[in-house]
Order: structure tokens, then sequence, then C-alpha cells
């Protein structure tokens, strides 16, 4: 009886196994068959509304058959969660690129499009293509969206209070923040190393360029000619860990948001900045704010910034709308998009070769740097993060370190150039 | 339809066929073995698989043998973070053994006594944490932590002992206890239920009878209660290693993938993330985080294997 019944059960179980099957596959086909709607891939969840609300309507203003859906994840967790999605074959169409080697190397996989061909590329330098294209600079796999540069922003009220100026050279900074200090009032440095990164990219980054030279210490490095060891970079690391003891109390423990929360609070004089903190600070400061570029180790001679191409975007190689995200890249590459990005985002600078007009004045300040000072890429980021351990990695660990004072400048370099040396040719002799 | 014609003539022939393979046993397991195979054995097996494999810049892979388990313990990269993970998660355990299962031990003997109000209460409300979203304790805890805005600098401050406050969080040196005290906060409840259960479960005349023979409230307790309770504290232990060497999400939720400052709190959960996913512009490895994922398995294994053999044997179970 027993052998009857479960035989009766496992052809209903069949039957319904064939109808949940054909219903499933039935829903697949209606998804595949919606085409035409672009999902772009992001880190910059905080960009949402700009997307959603300016970017996307004036795109569709143009092309109005090509949906834009924005997606955003945690700038911490986008690479994760992007190489997963990649992998297993559900990511969006546009893939938002990290600069060089994250980028490089989906591309290498074959996870992004070759995108020479899209209209609106020659609008662009080769500096802005060089973080999104191959070693040979012979094929391009991101359209080149923006940079950013460092520099620190200063509360004006606390300045004037103080009767203090924006200093610029490194003895003028370091006397604006004994007097932040004696005074008593306010932390003279917003920046807390709990999330490490703030330590590389705002501190170490940030005044390097000064240090090393911009391009040419950048370059040297890559090709094996400076060490890490050399001065230029304990110089750097030095004056990072005399940075310490104007950070107020518990900063080992204080995060990025903490950080934000602490200036635009106006309970901090300075903050050492990426120029993407200008819209966020505009939204919540209701103090006027400035900023000064990162001050020069000596009073004469050139002085460069930290001018980070940072964001572009790339076409899916899975993706079933090719066409429409080749239509799209080329909207981007135009003038239109890059005056509403660089208004709407003020702190994010396109690339384009064409002019932009900037009107937030800080944000138009950081990019006046660009006239009188020499730009820079962030020396982590191009062929130097290849390996393991990865150099970009190491630096937010030393960074963090030396700010903590567990670790003394000349060993932050050691370690830094100890771990490029375990796996980089050139700097292996 | 000749289906139907089949089954009404079918039970003159089934019924006397015993001997044959019991089908409604096998109908009745596929079900759970089907997924169990699918969703668990077969991902593991297919993980200890892909950690003999490694990949190269297209993400084509090749087979390499013992090479990621040769990288992971002599390359000193590699097998400075792991030992350095391995070291950090038996601390954690160790904490959690001591603090998490000895508060919990005691809670349970609280609860238990015979003229206790409001236990039901207590009990609820310690259990409370284990409930809630990890996500929210290391939020409400990091809050409760800040040195900027928490509310643990100024309680301190009030009773006299603001000096002591330090960014417990973000030192070396105290990151990784301050950590295992707050996931052992959240997870006490567990134990204290378990022994809980197993305390009320012993008759009172043993209890009576020892007291008659003379016996104090510390000798019923070591002589009498502990051992009656042994079973369940291995139970407790064995959980609590499991649990704790496939930790990962307090420490992501507080510290992030790079669990630091300088890998203080890093265990074998974050590492493993790291590798495996990648981590800003550490590209991550499929294979070298599958390997990491085997010397995990091993690890427990180890532990599981060393309780089964060595000390669950031993014990005496009493049944009344």
């Amino acid at each position: 009886m027993s052998f009857l019944e479960s035989k009766d059960f496992m052809k209903r179980a069949g039957r319904f196994l064939a109808t949940a099957s054909v219903a499933a596959s039935a829903l697949a086909f209606a998804h595949g068959a919606s085409a035409q709607t672009l999902t772009v891939e992001s880190w910059r969840n905080d960009d949402a509304d700009v997307w959603n609300n300016q970017i996307i309507p004036a795109f569709n203003k143009k092309y109005p058959n090509i949906k834009v859906q924005f997606k955003a994840d945690p700038p911490t967790e986008y690479n994760a969660a992007l190489n997963a999605r990649l992998a297993g074959g559900t990511a969006g169409d546009l893939i938002t690129c990290r600069p060089f080697d994250a980028s490089l190397d989906l591309f290498k996989k074959g996870h992004l499009v070759s995108v020479n061909d899209v209209k609106g590329m020659d609008n662009f330098s080769d500096v802005a293509k060089s973080a999104w294209s191959t070693d040979d600079g012979k094929t391009t796999f991101c359209m080149p969206m923006a940079s950013v540069i460092h520099g620190f922003i200063y509360n004006k009220a606390i300045f004037d209070e103080l009767k203090l100026t924006p200093p610029k050279t490194v003895a003028e900074f370091h006397a604006v923040l004994d007097k932040i200090k004696a005074n008593g009032k306010y932390t003279p440095i917003a920046m807390g190393t709990a999330d490490q990164w703030e330590a590389a990219t705002m501190g170490f980054q940030n005044i390097g360029v000064n240090y090393w030279k911009g391009e040419e210490g950048r370059k040297a490095l890559i090709e094996g000619k400076q060490k890490f060891t050399d001065a230029p970079y304990v110089q750097t690391f030095t004056e990072l860990a005399s940075w310490a003891p104007y950070m107020g109390d518990g900063f080992k423990s204080q995060k990025y948001p903490d950080t934000q929360n602490l200036f635009t609070l106006g309970r901090a004089a300075i903050y050492p900045a990426g120029s993407w903190d200008i819209p966020i600070f505009r939204k919540q400061a209701d103090f006027e704010f400035d900023a000064f570029a990162p001050p020069a180790p000596n009073a004469s001679g050139k002085c460069y910034i930290s001018d980070h191409t940072d964001i572009a975007l790339g076409i899916n190689t899975k993706s079933k709308n090719v066409e429409a995200a080749k239509t799209f890249l080329s909207w981007i590459a135009s003038s239109e998009f890059a005056d509403i990005y660089a208004n709407a985002l003020p702190g994010f600078f396109p690339l384009t070769k064409e002019k932009v007009t900037v009107k937030d004045p800080v944000a138009a300040k950081f990019v006046g740097w660009r006239d009188t000072c020499e730009s820079s890429i962030r020396n982590s980021y191009q062929i130097l993060s290849r390996g393991t351990p990865n150099l970009e990695n190491e630096l937010w660990n030393v960074s963090a370190q030396v700010l903590n004072g567990t670790m003394k400048p000349e060993e932050a370099a050691k370690k830094a150039e100890d771990g490029l040396a375990s796996w980089y040719e050139p700097h292996k002799k | 339809m000749s289906t139907t014609s089949f089954e009404t003539t079918a039970p003159l022939v089934a019924a006397p066929a015993r001997s044959r393979l019991p089908l409604h046993i096998v109908v009745f397991l596929a079900p759970a073995l089907l997924i169990y195979s699918i969703f668990s054995i077969y991902p593991l097996v297919d993980t200890i698989r892909l950690s003999f494999y490694a990949g190269d810049q297209t993400g084509a892979q090749h087979f390499a043998g013992l090479d990621n388990f040769r990288m992971l313990l002599s390359d000193p990269t590699w097998s400075g973070q792991f030992w350095n993970a391995l070291r950090n998660n038996l601390f954690f355990f160790g904490v959690h053994m001591v603090v998490q299962n000895g508060i919990g031990l005691g809670l349970a003997m609280l609860l238990s006594l015979p003229r206790l109000t409001g236990g039901s209460v207590y009990r609820t409300l310690i259990f409370l944490p284990t409930m809630l979203s990890v996500v929210i304790i290391g939020f409400v805890w990091q809050l409760m932590l800040n040195p900027l805005w928490g509310i643990a600098p100024s309680l301190l401050k009030a009773v006299g002992l603001g000096s002591f406050f330090g960014p417990w969080l973000g030192q070396e040196s105290t990151a990784l206890i301050t950590i295992s005290l707050i996931s052992v906060w959240q997870f006490v409840g567990i134990p204290m239920m378990l022994i809980y259960a197993a305390l009320i479960n012993i008759p009172d005349d043993l209890l009576d009878a020892a007291t008659v023979d003379g016996a104090g409230p510390f000798s019923v307790f070591w002589f009498v209660r502990l051992p009656l309770i042994l079973p369940t504290l291995g139970v407790v232990s064995i959980l609590t290693f499991v649990a704790n060497f496939n930790a990962f999400d307090l420490i992501y939720a507080v510290k992030g993938a790079l669990a630091g400052p300088n890998f203080s709190t890093d265990i074998l959960g974050t590492f493993f993330y790291r590798t495996f996913f990648g981590y800003q512009l550490q590209v991550g490895s499929p294979t070298m985080g599958a390997t990491v994922a085997t010397a995990m398995l091993i690890v427990i294994l180890i532990g599981v294997l060393i309780y089964l053999f060595g000390i669950q044997r031993r014990l005496q179970r009493h049944t009344f």
C-alpha cells in the first residue's frame, strides 16, 4: 500500500516540479524581454539622488527609450560585491570603474568591453585615459568620468575667531595648529584612524605629493629608481606622525562619519579632505568653509596636488544591451554631462578637455590649483598594487600605525618597501 | 490512461514485495538528502577541490596540487596573516569559554535558585541581545564606546574614572578583547539557557540527600550539580568553539574587512573574506580563498575530534 501511495506522490511531485519549472522559465523569459534597461553598478551610494533626479532625467530627455537604473554598494564593499556578481553573471550593464589595476583586472578577465570605438572618446587626454587603459595604452576599457583632488578644508568662522590665515608652508601650518590647540576650544585636525584609509588617502597621499614631487616621484617608484625608504617618503611619514597630538581625544577609534560630523558640527578647525566631501559639507555645515592646498615643505619651488583620476564607466561583457550602453557612454563623454556632474556633485571634476565651469566656490578653488600646481595620481594605484601584499592596503596599515604611534616613520617606510620588494621586480635589487 | 490502469492492478503485485528497497524511506529521506547535498556537501567538496587549483590573470584555473597550502603556511606574507588570525581566533575563543560560559553558568545557577522572583523576566532580558542583529549590536556598542559622543566616557567621568577611558576599539592592545566582550555580551544567553535547562532537570531528592549528608552549598554545587551538568557544559563548549571559529560578522561590522588596527582583530573569518572577495585594491582570489576555507575546516575538524574522542567519551551520562 505504501508503495502505491509513494508512487502516486512521486508522480504528483513530478507534475508540480514540471509546472514550477515552466513558470520559472516563463518568468525568466519575461525578464529578458524587457530590454533597453541599463543598470549602473557603483560605489557612490552618496550620489543616488543626483543620478536619479538630475543625470538620468537629463539623459532621458535625449534618449527616452533607454531606461537607466542606478544601483550602489557601500564603497568598501563595492569591489568584493561586484566581483562576485560578475563571476555569477548577475552584474549590471554599466560598471563604475575604479582606477588602474582593479579595473584592468576586470578587463583581463573578460568582464569589460573595449570602449575605443565609443563616440566622444577623443574628448579625453591620454593622462585621463591612462587609469583605464592597458599597459601599452592601446585599449581603453572605461569612459573617464571624474577625478578628485586632495587638500584641506577649514572652518572659516573658527579661523576668523582665532585670527588665523590659511597656511602656505608646513611651518605656517604647524603654527596655525599650535594656536588652535593653545586656545583649547576646538580640535585642530579632524581625522581618525579607525577606518585606516583616511590616514593613507587624506594624510599620506594628500601631503606626500609635495615631498616626492608628484608624477616625477610616482614614476620613479614604478621604475624602481626610488624606494619608500628614500627621504621624501620618510619625510612624509614624519610629517604625518606630527599630526597625532592635534587630532583630538580618541582619534584611534574615530571613524570617517565621526570625522565628518566633528567638522560639520563646528567642533574642529581643519579637515584634511578629498574634494568629494564638498557636497556633503554643503548640505550639513551651517558655517562658511574654505580650502587651502597642501602646505609646501619649503616656501620656494613648485607645488603639487594629488589630482586622482578616480571614477569611470565601463560596459559589462555579458550585458544584453551593449549598444544602449555605448549610447549612454558617449553621452557621458559629452560636455552636457560634464556640466551637470561637476555642479551637481562639486568636488568631482570632469576629465574632459572641454571647459567646464564649476560654480561652487570651494570646489572651484580646488580645481583652480590645477593652474598653479602640478597634478599627480596616487602613487599606489598604478601597477604597484598588483601583487601580494598589496601596496594600497599596506599604506593604509602603516599610515594609520604611524599616526597611532605604534610605528616610527622609518619603520613604516621599511614595511611598505619590504612588502613591495617581496613581489615587484624593479624593487628587488 | 495507461498509468491509471497500472495503478488499479498494482496492489496485488506490490504488496508482498517486502524484500525490495523500501521505497517510502527513500522518498522521505530524499528531500532532506537532496537539499543537504546540494547546499552543504557539494559546496564543501567543491571548496576543497578549488583549494588545489590556482588562477591566473585571465581567471583561468589550473591544477596546482598543494602549492596553495604551501604558500599559506610558508610564504611570510600569507603565513604571517594566517597565524595571526589563528592566534587571535584562539584568544577570541578563550575569552568566550572563560567569560561567556563562566557568566552563563553563574547566571543559570542564580536563575535556578528556588525562591527567585521574576526569574522569567531576567531570563528574557538576558537572552534578548542574542536575538538582535549583529549589525545593530556593533552599531550600538560603537556608539556607546565612541570617544567623541559616546556614553561610556561621560559615564566614567561622572564617577571620577574619566582617565581610565581609552579609544578601546581603536588600540591594538585593547581592540580584540573589547570586541570579544561585546560578542560575549550578545551571546551569554545561550549557555545560560542550556545550562539552566540542565540544572532544573536535576531531581531535588539528590540535592536534599546531599544536604542531609552534611554538604554545604559549595559542596552541593561542586560534587552533585557540576558532575550532572558536565555533558551540557561539553555541548556548550563545542558550540562555542564552532561558532567562534566561524565568526566573522561582528568584526566585519565594527572594524571592516581589514580588521584594524594593524590586523589586531583579524580572525580566520575576516582573513577568509579578504582573501576570497578582495578588499579595496586587493583583488580577491577564489582559489586562495578556498585554501583558507579548507584550513579553517581542518582547524574546526581537529577541535571537534579532540572533543569527541578526548572528552565526550569519558563523560558519564546520568538518567533519572
